[in-house]
């Protein structure tokens, strides 16, 4: 503390100041002392849950990779039902070439399958083609002039002359050209090659002839920069060259776009994020006119959340039911035997998972061990046995078995702490047994039950490998869904949904949890 | 057991054992008076506590019968046989309240809710805590926790209370006031209380009577005087306050005096308590402020023994001096501080002495 006397006087603040300062001194000892914990966190947990709450709304390779399409869509009204016009042909013709040239238009079209199917295959088909888009018009020019097959003629007109990076005289005379040109230009010098030595693709020279067509004459001839010359030749030689237009080309490559739906979809999903994600992961999706129900046949996302929901609660019920005797014994035994007893228990830990659940297949399947005791007693006949695995039983049952010492261990330890005389007190105070246990013995095990469930549930919630083992198609969880997204799908957007969804569910649990019981009434020893 | 109708509780001939081997409490036979305060006093692992948990019916005795106003209750469960009780730890329900938990005996016995609410109130205004029957016992000090738990020890009115060392948490200054209380409580209710303690202080100040456990058996069952002052064995006169023995051999028993040869040659006088012949071995007990020194103050003839100081205390009230007496270096007397008192020095030889009656001649 200071010692300018008047600072600890009557008012109290500078006095606060100082404790305030050996509290933060504290602190940030207590912050090094965490610093490493918290920083492998950090890194191995925080990070990749925040990158999965990222990836669930993240959208960017669309605008990315389409920039000029998404960007032409902006004014596409497509409540009219028709395609849209030439003028978004030709950027999105812009857009594919440049993505099939980086090989990026197959990861766009998987994308944009997940919301329209069929996409990923008119993106393929067309990838292969786009980069003959406009080859009438390439050998148009070149038949007139055969200066516009050398890479030199372009590099001259589109670039300047003292910095090739930048774009040249012609980029305002022809800024569809020139937006490609520079592209084209970026790509090959990324590849290492030499731009003087590369002609640009196709639909390079229909930009030209589109860019032609809306220039002015007068502006034209006004152009006084390098191959001004070549540039009225090639103007005036226009009406002679043929008439094709990207659409054609497109349809030509594939059909499909001639499908409203799939500009549609590529306008619904332009943005940089999206909600399509999380709308997926509840049985919704985005379409052009709004949020729509996903088809019947198509909504299993809800209809799994409550199934997971509602199996953890039973797998985390038997597990109350199962597991609080075994803890009461367990802590009424002299030490000796209850640690032995202990290790029963902790006895599962020790053999793998997939043995313990591959052990539940062998006992529960139709000729399994625990049919064939029943059918050999009789008590059921061979036509009539039982199915407890492939199904919400099996999964129940191996869960609860896997899941069942996460519960005995949080109860053993508040059960040991609560002393015999508790009981005792209360029946010498006149409480039978069942009273004794309820009213006194019962509320102070609540902390341990409280903490066994919160334990159970939330393993239960997220568990993966037992439903996939034993679950059939009826007992797998979410996260048996998740995991296909992941692995088998690959549509990591939506499987991030489902796991923020997942997460979220737990931490509202978990919230509602405290407000019911309080999260200081848990205890795990 | 022929007073067995005299006595509220009754203990006749109760033995029990834990593991089958050993006897925890052996032959007990035990007679309480109604509205008696009688204390088991004994030293730890002397079974106190188990013949207490046979009482109240927590555990069962292996043999012998225990009755309770005339009845036998061995086959009747603890919760029905309605008495009241006090842990040592006073097992509070911490997730009640104190009003809560004083109501709980009430409630089990389906007491209505006003009448409840009225003994409640009663009930914490005799340990004078009306106003903490909304506290949790957590928050409570460790006295007020006590008085709680007497007071729901009482709530429910039974004629027997049972408390197991129920002071052993408290300090000092509070466990002596709590002392008073509880014998005034028990006292001014007229219930039968009996009480635990390994400390003989409390057992002397609390008691009607007194019985001392030791190895399973009552060693002496008296009122707290006789048991101070006539201690019928070595172990009761050890026991209980502070203690001088002398090992020796009676020589003669003569009018009700004995003559004791201690085992370095000197001969004393002692009432014979548990000799009766010449030639038994006997250990004698003398309290160490009936120790004479002023040889003039005893009656002729009596036999006085050799004695060197070793150590002197200044007490304030008392001078406390050891002395070797037939090779005992422990042997203390206590003589009160006055002015013709004499302060005896370390390493002077003094002879020293005492009335046949002080001294008694118990069991080797
Ligand atoms: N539940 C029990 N099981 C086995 N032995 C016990 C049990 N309770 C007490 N004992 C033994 O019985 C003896 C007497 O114990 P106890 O009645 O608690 O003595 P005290 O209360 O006088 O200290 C001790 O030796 C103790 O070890
Ligand atoms: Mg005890």
């Amino acid at each position: 503390m200071s010692k300018d006397g008047p600072v600890l006087a009557a008012d109290g603040r500078p006095l606060k100041h100082s404790l305030r300062r050996a509290l933060r001194a504290e602190k940030m000892r207590a912050l090094a002392l965490i610093a490493p914990l918290l920083i492998f966190i950090l890194i191995t947990f925080i990070a990749p849950i925040g990158s999965m709450l990222f990836r669930s709304v993240e959208n960017e390779i669309v605008p990315d990779t389409l920039p000029r399409a998404t960007k032409a869509l902006q004014g596409w009204d497509q409540s009219a039902g028709i395609p849209p016009d030439e003028d978004i042909f030709a950027a999105m013709a812009y857009d594919l070439v440049i993505a099939a040239e980086r090989k990026l238009h197959t990861r766009l079209g998987t994308r944009l399958n997940y919301e329209y199917t069929g996409i990923s295959s008119i993106f393929r088909k067309t990838g292969r083609r786009v980069d003959d888009f406009g080859e009438a018009y390439q050998d148009a020019l070149t038949g007139l002039n055969p200066a516009w097959k050398s890479p030199g003629t372009w590099v001259s007109l589109m670039t300047a002359p003292d910095e090739r990076a930048r774009p040249g005289a012609a980029a305002e005379l022809l800024p569809e050209t020139s937006d490609l040109y520079q592209s084209f230009a970026r790509l090959v010098r990324d590849e290492g090659d030499d731009l003087s030595e590369e002609r640009p693709w196709a639909p390079v020279y229909a930009a030209l002839v589109r860019d032609l067509r809306q220039t002015d004459q007068a502006v034209l001839e006004s152009y006084s920069g390098p191959q001004a010359a070549l540039l009225s030749e090639a103007k005036a030689a226009l009406p002679d060259f043929p008439v094709t237009t990207f659409r054609e080309e497109f349809l030509t490559a594939d059909e499909g776009w001639a499908d409203p739906q799939v500009w549609a979809t590529i306008q619904a999903f332009s943005g940089d994020y999206t909600s399509g994600y999380f709308l997926n992961s509840v049985d919704l999706r985005k379409t052009p006119d709004g949020v729509a129900p996903q088809p019947e046949d198509e909504r299993i996302y809800i209809m799994l959340f409550k199934r997971t929901l509602i199996m953890s609660m039973i797998i985390m019920g038997s597990c109350v039911l199962l597991g609080y005797p075994i803890a009461y014994l367990l802590s009424n035994l002299p030490l000796r035997t209850s640690n032995l007893l202990l290790i029963l228990v902790l006895l599962p830990f020790w053999t793998s998972l997939l043995v313990r659940t591959s052990s539940w297949k062998v006992l529960l399947q139709q000729q399994g061990v625990i049919n064939d005791v029943l059918v050999w007693s009789g008590l059921i006949s061979d036509a009539g046995r039982l199915v407890m695995i492939n199904n919400q039983t099996g999964t129940i049952i191996a869960m609860t078995h896997i899941l069942l010492p996460f519960m005995i261990l949080p109860l053993y330890s508040v059960m040991k702490t609560i002393p015999p005389t508790y009981v005792r007190a209360a029946k010498s105070l006149g409480a039978t047994n069942w009273t004794a246990f309820w009213r006194v013995y019962f509320p102070q095990s609540v902390p341990g039950i409280g903490a066994g469930c919160i334990l159970v549930f939330i393993l239960a919630i997220g568990y993966y490998i037992t439903p996939e083992l034993v679950g059939g198609t009826k007992g797998v969880f979410i996260s048996n869904r998740i995991a296909y997204h992941i692995s088998s799908s690959l549509n990591w957007g939506l499987a991030a949904a489902l796991g923020s969804i997942l997460l979220a569910a737990v931490l509202i649990l978990y919230w509602v949890y405290d407000r019911l019981v309080g999260i200081d009434n848990v205890s795990l020893g | 057991m022929t007073e067995a109708d005299a006595g509220f509780v009754v203990f006749d001939r109760v033995q029990k054992s834990y593991d089958g081997e050993t006897l925890v409490v052996k032959d007990l036979n035990l007679s309480i008076g109604k509205g008696e305060f009688l204390t088991m006093l004994g030293p730890s692992g002397s079974g106190k506590t188990t013949c207490l948990m046979m009482l109240a019916g927590f555990e069962s005795a292996t043999h012998g019968e225990i009755l309770l106003d005339g009845h036998p209750i061995n086959n009747i469960p603890p919760h029905k046989r309605g008495i009241g009780m006090v842990f040592q730890n006073y097992a509070l329900f911490p997730h009640m309240t104190v009003a809560e938990n004083l109501a709980f005996p009430l409630e089990v016995r389906k007491i209505g809710k006003s009448e409840r609410e009225a003994k409640v109130k009663r009930a914490l205004e005799m340990v004078q805590m009306g106003a903490f029957g909304g506290r949790r016992p957590a928050q409570l000090s460790g006295g007020q926790q006590q008085r709680i738990a007497l007071a729901r020890a009482l709530v429910f009115e039974p004629e027997l209370v049972l408390m197991d060392e129920p002071l052993g948490a408290l300090d000092k200054q509070l466990r002596e006031h709590m002392q008073f209380e509880i014998t005034r409580l028990a006292h001014s209710l007229g219930i039968t209380t009996v009480y635990v303690t390994h400390d003989q202080t409390e057992a002397l100040t609390m008691s009607d009577r007194v019985a001392v456990f030791d190895d399973g058996r009552i060693q002496q069952l008296a009122p707290p005087d006789l048991l101070y002052e006539a201690p019928e064995n070595s172990f009761v006169a050890q026991f209980i306050g502070e203690n001088n023995t002398l090992e020796g051999t009676v020589e003669n028993i003569t009018d009700g005096v004995a003559v004791v040869r201690l085992d370095d040659g000197e001969l004393i006088d002692a009432k014979p308590v548990n000799v009766s012949k010449p030639g038994e071995r006997t250990l004698v007990s003398i309290r160490p402020e009936r120790v004479e020194i002023d040889k003039s103050r005893l009656s002729p003839g009596v036999h006085t023994v050799h004695a060197e100081v070793l150590e002197f205390i200044y007490m304030g009230d008392i001078y406390r001096t050891r002395l070797r007496v037939a090779g005992n270096e422990d042997f203390v007397i206590k003589t009160r501080n006055a002015p013709d008192q004499r302060r005896l020095r370390p390493g002077e030889h003094i002879e020293i002495g005492w009335l046949p009656e002080d001294c008694r001649a118990l069991d080797a």
